[in-house]
């Protein structure tokens, strides 16, 4: 029997997810095609990465969302142990500032009931201060949601496509799609800029692009605005932190500033909620009123922040907001095999392993009412990179002597060693990346993530790449193409002067 | 080099301010062993490849790479047991008169047990977030000294068009290597209404290579999708915040920010080292021992120093009180005097001193100042001094009978004659 052939548009968590649930069936074909160098760089790498339970999906207004959201919690619950993603489930307290909030507050309880969110419950301003030493004494009482989780999105969007890989998903970077090809109302494939690639289903998880892609298939009414988060975190020497993830009840535009501790142990505050004309895909920049936002927010929220000189970075993200806040989550007729799943904005991370379960589920073997058979031979389990510094003594010893680059600290401010790095150029051979980029580096082992912010060591991250790839130091980049770390040798501007 | 896991101190850190006190340590007749994390000893002068170095400590005008070379040659005459490509990872005092060291090297993990640790792991710099620079975090934004590896380490050229943040030394020195690479230094911005470094310095690397320098200046924003395509600066007020309206914008492809260093301490930090927020660095008294008993500072770990020689001094006041410390199984100091910074006085290293000997004090003002006294009103001494300006240190040397005139504080501040 010939194979289906399936290709899915943007590497994000939405469509790694996607190839995942796919790669446990036989006889299909998946093609997962990102336009960047790495996985994940689009809106992925700038979401908060919470996992959340559920409870402020309004189950009238946003049935998809709500119903995903607590499934998606919950699949999130078996994903990150078979997948070895850091995570941290500390719960969620939704924080009502004044008096007024709790009338907010308790319409979230009474959704929580509606979705069926387990645990969620009003706490008073007492039990607040017992479950978040370092809440704000002064605020009226909170919502407590004990399910909600904190991820490291871009270690998630790894390992998930990482074990796709593993069950035969073949992914493509830096490869653009410019068109998708129909006949007598079928998908027959997309073209891209690297040539055509035949499809019988095209799933779109491009995300701010989704709006492009889906135009491509002759589905024009899908709009996708980008709407700006700014975050800043804080080094992980930094005190006090906090216990549980905070934030204030949501507006209408956002579920508010959140205050978190990351899984690697940073405070992280944010994002900010602006939104951009549609066009403005790639403005990722920040700025100062940003920052006194998020710290001015914050301060709201908590006792006490660490001292503003412990913030190591600041940082923004594109959220895709769709005009009415509904995610479009369709499969059509015509073109038979097109599947959007387009302006999946917050709680897309939450929800993304039920958003593929979904996809497979109702609308392909529903809708299009292909026959899916599972593999027998599906890997569901990956390791990942080893973390030599969590470990202990006698394990560290051993790993030193079975590979002396162990023992190389690269990274002082996160300790990570020369093995780790080496580690990371392997696995992104391996599922396919074509550059090896200090930002893939960073993302794998958290190397240039410190106090130091590359300072020290992103020459020695790029001495280490450069060596194994056998190419010259100064054209190691930080992003692919255009991000180089040098122009060339030390004397290439005299050289070029006219005598 | 014959490996043992106990010595009388760990030094940590193989640049100028480990290295020296290693050596004053070997010649006090004390054991001791130097971890340093890079493949080799030197730390970062061995980069400098301009002169300024070593004018007190050799008497010699030396380049970096020179001064280092001179203190190798020192290290390893004294036979001084060392490992490079390490990383000293965590220490615990088991008692008063013990410590044990974690360290990661290619051979295993070493715990090493010592009375004493020097800690002389040098400087981190402020980076482009440290200094709030807002907008595109594009490529081609790196702090002086990462260029200077790129360069004059690893042979490789950063950029095209420079914009240097930050006027202090290392940022005119590094203006000025750019320029001679055949790079367009576009300008050196400072947010402070006069140049941070030296005027040698200004005169040798800005003026003589035709280099603008914008004073009361800020860089506030990056613009580049890629790398750098400009960046956007503004006049500052006289709390150096950016004045609306004053914005204009430099096009670039390379930002180097020379926006000073900090103590590099982590490992100090994670064991609650009591930190002097002026020096950034650990309170120390005048055996240069930090808060935690039979733990040493030295160098720029311990106070960003204007020169070298300062670095070198630490470093062997540092081993005399580790040699202090074993001999008379801790400090013999029954109470120290406090240094309290009077007017003008940004930072003063040691913040305590013994009495029990002379002391060097090593101080930084906040403003420039012309024909001043330094004065210390409890111990009635007083030295005149032509100018002081922020980017030199005054170094004082207190003898002991002066020290011991005051009961509780010693005041230094600076008046006008």
């Amino acid at each position: 029997m010939m194979k289906l052939k399936v290709i899915i548009v943007g590497a994000g968590v939405v469509g790694a997810s996607v190839a995942r649930v796919l790669s446990q069936y036989e006889k299909l074909e998946v093609h997962l095609l990102e336009r960047k160098p790495d996985v994940g760089w689009g809106i992925s790498k700038a979401t908060t990465g919470i996992i959340h339970p559920g409870h402020e999906e309004d189950p009238e207004e946003y049935p998809l969302r709500a119903k995903l959201c607590v499934r998606g919690n919950y699949l999130w619950h078996r994903w990150v142990k078979e997948l070895d993603i850091p995570i941290r489930w500390p719960g969620e307290l939704m924080i009502a500032l004044k008096e007024k909030d709790l009338k907010n507050v308790e319409y979230y309880w009474e959704i929580a009931r509606k979705n069926g969110v387990p645990g969620v419950r009003l706490v008073d301003n007492e039990e607040l201060l017992k479950l978040e030493r370092n809440a704000n004494p002064n605020v009226a009482g909170a919502l407590w949601a004990p399910t909600a989780g904190i991820i490291n999105p871009m270690k998630a969007v790894i390992a998930i496509i990482e074990n796709a890989v593993e069950n035969e998903v073949k992914l493509h970077t830096e490869n653009c799609v410019s068109g998708i090809k129909i006949e007598n109302w079928k998908i027959r494939g997309v073209e891209t800029n690297r040539g055509f690639i035949e499809a019988d289903l095209v799933i779109n998880a491009a995300g701010l692009y989704s709006d492009h892609i889906s135009r491509m298939a002759g589905i024009d009414y899908v709009i996708v605005r980008p709407r700006k988060g700014e975050y800043c975190v804080f080094d992980e020497t930094a005190y006090p932190k906090v216990r549980r993830i905070l934030h204030p009840t949501p507006t209408p535009i956002t579920k508010g500033v959140y205050v978190t501790t990351t899984p690697e142990g940073n405070l992280l505050i944010g994002p900010t909620a602006q939104d951009l004309p549609e066009d403005a895909k790639e403005d990722t920049s920040t700025s100062k009123e940003g920052l006194d936002f998020l710290l001015k927010w914050a301060g709201k929220i908590i006792r006490e922040l660490p001292s503003k000189s412990k913030v190591i970075r600041t940082y923004a993200g594109l959220r895709p907001e769709p005009p009415d806040g509904r995610w479009i989550i369709e499969a059509y007729d015509d073109p038979w095999g097109f599947i959007n799943i387009a302006g999946v904005r917050s709680p897309g991370l939450a929800s993304a392993p039920a958003i593929a379960h979904h996809i497979v589920e109702s609308l392909i073997k529903g809708k299009f009412d292909v026959k899916l058979v599972k593999k027998k031979k599906w890997i569901p389990y990956r390791k990942d990179i080893v973390k030599f510094r969590h470990l202990p003594r006698e394990k560290q010893n051993a790993l030193i002597k079975g590979n002396p680059a162990y023992g190389n600290v690269v990274c002082m401010c996160r300790v990570v060693t020369e093995a780790e790095i080496l580690e990371a150029i392997k696995r992104m051979k391996k599922i396919g990346i074509k550059t090896i980029t200090l930002d893939g580096i960073k993302f794998r082992t958290f190397a240039l993530t410190g106090l130091c912010q590359g300072s020290y060591c992103r020459i020695r991250i790029a001495k280490i790449i450069a060596k194994k790839l056998d190419i010259p130091l100064w054209s190691v980049t930080a992003k692919g193409k255009g991000t180089e770390y040098g122009i060339g040798n030390v004397k290439v501007l005299l050289r070029n002067i006219p005598s | 080099m014959s490996m043992q896991d106990d010595y009388d101190v760990l030094v940590i850190g193989g640049g100028p301010g480990g290295l020296s006190a290693a050596i004053k340590a070997k010649e006090l007749g004390l054991r001791p062993l130097l971890i340093e994390n890079r493949e080799i000893l030197g730390g970062i002068p061995l980069q400098c490849i301009h002169t300024g170095f070593g004018i007190h400590y050799f008497k010699e005008d030396l380049t970096g790479t020179e001064l280092t070379y001179r203190l190798l040659d020192k290290f390893e005459e004294l036979d001084i047991d060392y490992y490079t490509g390490a990383h000293v990872t965590d220490f615990a005092s088991v008692s008063y008169l013990e410590k044990k060291v974690r360290v990661i090297t290619a051979k295993g993990i070493l715990d090493i047990t010592t009375p004493t640790i020097i800690y002389a792991a040098g400087a981190r710099e402020r980076h482009a977030f440290d200094i709030r620079i807002t907008g595109d975090r594009s490529a081609g934004i790196y702090t002086a000294g990462e260029a200077q590896t790129m360069m004059d380490v690893e042979g490789i050229m950063p950029g095209r068009e420079i914009v240097i943040v930050g006027s202090g030394d290392v940022g005119l020195i590094m203006a000025r290597r750019f320029a001679l690479e055949g790079a367009k230094v576009k300008a050196v911005i400072e947010t402070m209404p006069y140049p941070g470094g030296l005027l040698r310095n200004v005169v040798q690397c800005l003026y003589d290579h035709n280099i603008p320098l914008h004073l009361n200046t800020s860089v506030t924003r990056v613009i580049g999708k890629k790398r750098v395509e400009k960046v956007i600066i503004s006049q500052v007020d006289g709390d150096l915040r950016p004045v609306p309206g004053t914005e204009g914008e430099i096009e670039c492809d390379t930002i180097i920010i020379a926006a000073g260093l900090r103590p590099y301490l982590p490992l100090l930090e994670s064991k609650d080292v009591i930190i002097d927020p002026a020096t950034g660095g650990p309170v120390v008294n005048d055996y240069l021992e930090t808060s935690i008993p039979g733990v040493f500072a030295s160098g720029n770990a311990l106070v960003i120093n204007d020169l070298v020689d300062h670095v070198l001094e630490q470093g062997e006041r540092a081993a005399e009180g580790a040699y202090t410390f074993i001999k008379n199984k801790g400090l013999p100091t029954v109470r120290f005097k406090r240094m309290i910074k009077g007017k003008n006085i940004r930072l003063i290293v040691p913040q305590y001193l013994s009495g029990d000997k002379d002391a060097i004090i090593y101080a930084r003002v906040i403003k420039p100042m012309r024909d001043i006294a330094v004065c210390f009103p409890e111990i009635e001494k007083k030295i005149n001094l032509p100018a002081v300006r922020p980017a030199e240190m005054i170094k004082v040397k207190l003898g002991k009978n002066e020290i011991t005139r005051s009961k509780n504080g010693i005041r230094m501040e600076l008046v006008h004659l």
